[in-house]
């Protein structure tokens, strides 16, 4: 076991990948020369050269596709995305080729890419460099999306999506990159579906992804330090397909249930996981469910506003306490 | 190319251009749904070029008027008629359809349905042979209008800046669905287009197959020979409309009757009667023979086969019983 950071975690997976693999490549903006805005990449260029650490234009459509059409015959593309808020551009080629292409045809032709980016609100970034974007992807058929919180499933979650013949997006976080936890020095690969319960409790649970496991975590603390409220923490770190079994499993346990997301409320993993625990278990609430979730804004520039837009433990705990009557 | 190339390219255009009217007679018949775009017209460009390369061994890609390219590589007709059927039997298992025509043993890595989608893919897979060492190289098909898409742009900086094994033929058949080339695009002549991106280009009659393979031969050897991405245009035109559902009344009778003049079989099969490699009448007789065989055996696969199962619906969407989605298979 040994304590690293969360952009280390990844350029280790992308090390141990690269040197497992000859047809496993990364290509993005920045990844090769520079060693990505993130490090996420850093020293593979010089160790795998460039036709297998590729700098690509600012094209982001286009060199998704050519990720993509580099799988077909069976090359591993690892993809970064720079950041979130560009994906967008690459939607065409992500969704309309790399997620049906084995579908449509009948199942001969597969797209075994990785496409990385961090989403997420940082320090400022103003409405074009804060986005959110795990909603999108996750409501896609042919998909895979992960999401790591921590370092350790950082490393062994794009460890598994390199090698599953799946398309699988990657969400990562802003604020993370630099975030130290346990990785172990063995090789390991972390399952891309079902979720873990971060910290068992039996009062209510607080379903979170990424960066919000965090403040659920530093709520859960405050809710049984100084109201005796043990909250359950789940972490959601495979949001497509989500754990329907572990969610239902938490909630006919604690009767309780918190949705914690950085993004807006509409259509996101907070109104799915509700949808979920109503078809799976219903009748098993005492309360209904509630939504801690952002501010349906583009998020500002200023700092008082964009704190304003996204929540935060206190927010989590002012909701637990309103379902206590607290 | 010989003269029994010739002949043999007589009849594998003849049996395009029967087969897509025979997908015409079973769209009105409502025995092909969805979207149907037909080639008819064009044939000898995929014909001329793809004799030029090695169907079958190099990779082709091309948009959702799909049919004749994916056949020309090797595809069974019969399982093309019948993905257009939606059966089971079908190239595509019946998932695809009409604009997702796909024969990966073949090498046709499909059609794709989004205007220029298919540049980078293309792109890509010229990518992975050159990973991979191999001597193949990447033929992508797309039309006129699809140049005015942003992955043309970027694909071709790319297919450049790497050197990429691709070649991009063009059927320049003037229209993007029912608008003219000249209300939808500055520069005519699509070959110049690419010259900002230092590629080589060039433009040749797509009409008359003879030209189209000569022209294509020395894109073929350019782009197998190491020196990177080749731009291909091809004058054409089509007879139908866009798709089934476009009436097709923004051309000219007189444009119509002017093109069909120039249609690619008919030249092609009065160059071999005059040089006296065949009569009008084994013209006709080859004709019957393959109306006879898209009756006989292409149609009626079709009509007999099973459609899917509809407890398969969920099956080709993700893969199935995959370790790594476990946590591995160590």
């Amino acid at each position: 076991m040994t304590d690293i950071m969360y952009w280390e975690a990844i350029r280790r997976a992308h090390d141990e990948e690269m040197a497992h693999d000859p047809l496993v490549i990364c290509m993005g903006e920045d990844i090769g020369v520079a060693g990505g805005t993130y490090k996420a990449t850093q020293g593979l260029y010089d160790k795998y050269g460039a036709e297998r650490v590729i700098d690509t234009p600012i094209s982001e459509n286009g060199y998704t596709g050519v990720g993509i059409g580099a799988s077909f015959l069976g090359v591993r593309p690892i993809i970064e995305i720079m950041s979130v808020n560009f994906a967008w551009l690459a939607m065409d080629q992500f969704f309309n080729s790399a997620a049906k292409v084995r579908y449509m045809s009948g199942g001969q032709l597969t797209a075994p890419v990785v496409v990385r980016s961090p989403g997420g609100t940082a320090h400022q970034l103003g409405a074009q460099h804060s986005a959110r974007m795990e909603k999108i992807f996750m409501g896609i058929a042919g998909l895979r999306v992960v999401t790591p919180s921590n370092p350790r499933q950082a490393y062994g979650l794009l460890k598994s999506a390199v090698r599953c013949n799946d398309p699988v997006f990657i969400n990562e976080h802003e604020l993370m990159y630099n975030m130290k936890g346990e990785v172990s020095d063995e090789e390991f690969f972390h399952p891309l579906e079902g979720s873990e319960v971060t910290r068992e409790g039996k009062d209510v649970t607080l379903f979170a992804y990424n960066i919000s496991v965090h403040w659920c975590l530093k709520a859960a603390d405050i809710l049984s330090k100084q109201f005796g409220i043990e909250a359950e923490v789940v972490d959601l770190y495979a949001l497509a397909p989500l754990d329907r079994a572990g969610i239902a499993a938490s909630v006919r346990k604690t009767h309780r249930a918190v949705i914690v997301e950085e993004a807006e409320p509409a259509v996101g993993v907070g109104s799915e996981v509700m949808a979920i625990i109503n078809e799976e278990c219903f009748f098993e609430l005492d309360a209904a469910p509630v939504r801690v979730s952002a501010a349906h804004v583009p998020i500002p520039y200023n700092h008082s506003l964009e704190k304003a837009a996204i929540p935060n433990a206190d927010d989590v705990v002012m909701a637990v306490r309103r379902m206590f009557g607290k | 190319m010989n003269v029994a190339d010739k002949k043999r390219l007589l009849r594998e255009m003849l049996f395009a251009r029967r087969f897509e009217e025979r997908c015409y007679e079973a769209y009105v018949e409502r025995k092909i749904g969805g979207f149907l775009h037909l080639y008819s017209g064009e044939e000898a460009c995929a014909h001329g070029v793809l004799e030029a390369a090695n169907p079958g061994h190099d990779y082709v890609i091309t948009s959702y008027r799909d049919h004749i390219h994916a056949i020309k590589c090797g595809a069974d007709p019969r399982k093309v008629m019948a993905e257009l059927y939606a059966k089971e039997t079908g190239s595509s298992r019946g998932r695809g359809g009409s604009m997702h025509i796909f024969d990966v043993e073949h090498r046709f890595m499909g059609g794709y349905a989004l205007v220029g989608g298919p540049f980078p893919l293309a792109a890509g897979i010229a990518k992975a042979i050159k990973m991979k060492g191999g001597d193949e190289i990447c033929i992508c098909f797309l039309g006129d209008a699809a140049n005015n898409q942003g992955t043309f742009h970027e694909s071709l900086n790319m297919a450049k800046l790497w050197d990429l094994p691709v070649l991009y033929v063009c059927e320049n058949n003037l229209y993007g669905i029912g608008t003219r080339i000249d209300r939808s695009t500055a520069v005519i002549d699509q070959y110049k287009r690419v010259s900002g991106y230092n590629i080589p280009s060039a433009q040749e009659d797509g009409q008359d197959i003879e030209k189209v393979f000569k022209a294509a031969k020395k894109a073929v050897n350019h782009v197998r020979s190491g020196n990177g991405p080749y731009f291909l245009e091809l004058m054409t035109y089509r007879y139908r409309g866009h798709s089934m559902s476009d009436s097709n009344a923004y051309r000219s009778k007189d444009e119509e009757r002017m093109w069909s003049n120039r249609d690619p079989i008919i030249m092609l099969r009065d160059r071999l009667i005059e040089a006296g490699h065949i009569t009008k009448a084994d013209y006709k007789a080859m004709d019957n023979e393959i109306l006879d065989e898209i009756e006989d055996d292409i149609i009626a696969f079709a009509e007999s086969s099973p459609e899917p199962r509809v407890d398969e619906l969920e099956k080709y969407t993700l893969a199935e019983n995959d370790p790594w989605v476990y946590g591995g298979g160590r």
